[in-house]
């Protein structure tokens, strides 16, 4: 890798502002995320979460600024290397409802020209590392379920075994029961992973639960980067009133799955 | 004598008209195909071209066929033959359906779905081959459909000027004031564009995405 990697950032968004017709959506953000943590870019809706996301990829080209993958700058990247090399999972799913679950988890390797038999193998050990039978391979979106769907998503991020994982709100749709289910499953397969992700939420309690650490983000700025047990316990008062307005929400800090 | 003992002894001229009649309308369709989905495409993807090429297509449509038929026939190259002209016109007129049905189709495909797609690393041309263009297929078709159903009446007006067709009949009934000469060409071209919108229908929800 290039010498602007230092310590052990994998990515890293250097003074990066992104401005839209005018608006301001991102100013001067400073930001690093480390192998394998799980970082959380906490925040209200319009605070700048998802356009952070969408800069890794380069989904979005920012205004100014740079964002560092692996020590190559976006901009010299050849973008779809890069977005194959990252996978990418959204609220709304996305999955192709005019191909099965086996083609949807399959369509990347298959594009970047796998033999067959390993794709079958590898849609098989998805399914299994995401907790779908087998048999589901054959089936289409619309046949399954919402929990299901998401499964599926994450399954088709994860199939060509990028290093990079990220994740915008991605169980923001779920109902409750699912949701938890969902949360602790992304917990021990992080554990067996370890890749690194960014995790956009607005739920403080998803971000206590499954960040490593939490990106408080508002109107734009980075208001502050803390570990979850510092997050309790800090002073910012952006930080506090988040704490407040989730109040008995919160789980106990002993019951977080953060080792 | 009725119309069917009509068609009957002119079977082999109710025939060429038929198959002169079918050329028309398949080549204007193919050619309006090849032109109006490439710029429906286009136009999903470049908004700001969107009110021009939709507007010009709407105007076209608005033109009278006789008077279009009218206006092309000083052309050079087309003039010199009805059929071109012809197949010309009909292709202008198939235009908007076509379009606008290919634009709508791409449009109204889930955004998440293309996001997803963009960010899994898809490229342009797979995103709109492998996705875009298989989710609007059912779309398309019922803009091709349209198109072919216009066609097929509008080509009897072809007789005109000359390109020949089922309006043969009809143009040489209403000169004869003979109902069943008008008829001979009328009921063929009703059962075609009946059965061209029946397949095309059934290809149509074939493919129709789940």
């Amino acid at each position: 890798m290039a010498a602007t990697s230092c310590n052990d950032s994998v990515i890293r968004i250097l003074g990066v502002s992104f401005v839209l017709s005018g608006v301001t959506l991102l100013s001067e953000l400073n930001l690093e995320v480390r192998r394998g943590e799980t970082l959380v870019l906490l925040g209200r809706s319009g605070s700048g979460k998802t356009t952070t996301l969408k800069l890794v990829n380069r989904l979005l080209s920012p205004t100014s600024g740079e964002v560092y993958v692996n020590g190559v700058a976006n901009a010299r990247a050849d973008l779809i290397r890069l977005r194959r090399s990252i996978g990418y999972v959204i609220q709304d799913v996305g999955l192709f409802p005019h191909f099965t679950v086996e083609r949807n988890i399959g369509l990347v390797p298959e594009i970047e020209g796998w033999p067959e038999e390993r794709i079958r193998a590898r849609v098989q050990e998805l399914l299994q590392v995401v907790g779908l039978d087998p048999q589901m391979a054959a089936r289409y979106p619309h046949q399954l379920s919402g929990g299901q769907r998401q499964r599926v998503g994450v399954a088709r991020a994860l199939a060509a075994d990028p290093s990079i994982l990220l994740m915008d709100e991605p169980f923001g749709a779920l109902d409750p029961l699912t949701r938890d289910e969902l949360q602790r499953e992304f917990l021990a397969l992080q554990r067996r992973l370890h890749k690194t992700v960014v995790f956009v939420t607005h739920d403080l309690r998803e971000a206590l639960l499954l960040g490593s650490r939490i990106a408080l983000m508002e109107a734009g700025r980075l208001v502050t980067v803390l570990a979850p047990q510092e997050f309790l316990r800090s002073t910012d008062p952006l930080a506090s009133a988040y704490v407040r307005a989730f109040g008995d929400g919160l789980p106990p800090s002993a019951d977080r799955g953060i080792s | 004598m009725n119309v069917l003992q009509f068609m009957l002894q002119n079977r082999s001229q109710v025939l060429e008209l038929t198959l002169e009649h079918l050329w028309l309308v398949g080549i204007s369709t193919l050619l309006a195909m090849a032109v109006g989905i490439p710029l429906g495409i286009a136009i999903a993807h470049r908004p700001r071209l969107n009110q021009p090429v939709l507007a010009s297509a709407n105007i076209i449509q608005t033109v009278p066929s006789l008077a279009l038929f009218g206006f092309l026939l000083p052309v050079p190259w087309l003039g010199e033959r009805a059929d071109r002209l012809a197949i010309l016109a009909l292709a202008l007129y198939a235009l908007l359906p076509l379009i606008r049905n290919t634009y709508t189709g791409i449009r109204a495909v889930d955004p998440a779905v293309v996001e997803a797609g963009r960010g899994m690393g898809l490229t342009d041309s797979q995103l709109l081959f492998q996705v875009e263009l298989p989710l609007a297929m059912s779309v398309i078709l019922s803009g091709v459909r349209v198109a072919v159903v216009i066609s097929v009446g509008l080509a009897t007006i072809a007789a005109a000027i000359g390109a020949g067709g089922l309006g043969e009949f009809i143009f040489r009934g209403l000169a004869m004031v003979d109902n069943n000469v008008i008829l001979a060409g009328a009921i063929p071209a009703a059962i075609m564009a009946l059965v061209a919108d029946l397949s095309v229908g059934w290809l149509e929800r074939r493919l129709r995405p789940r």
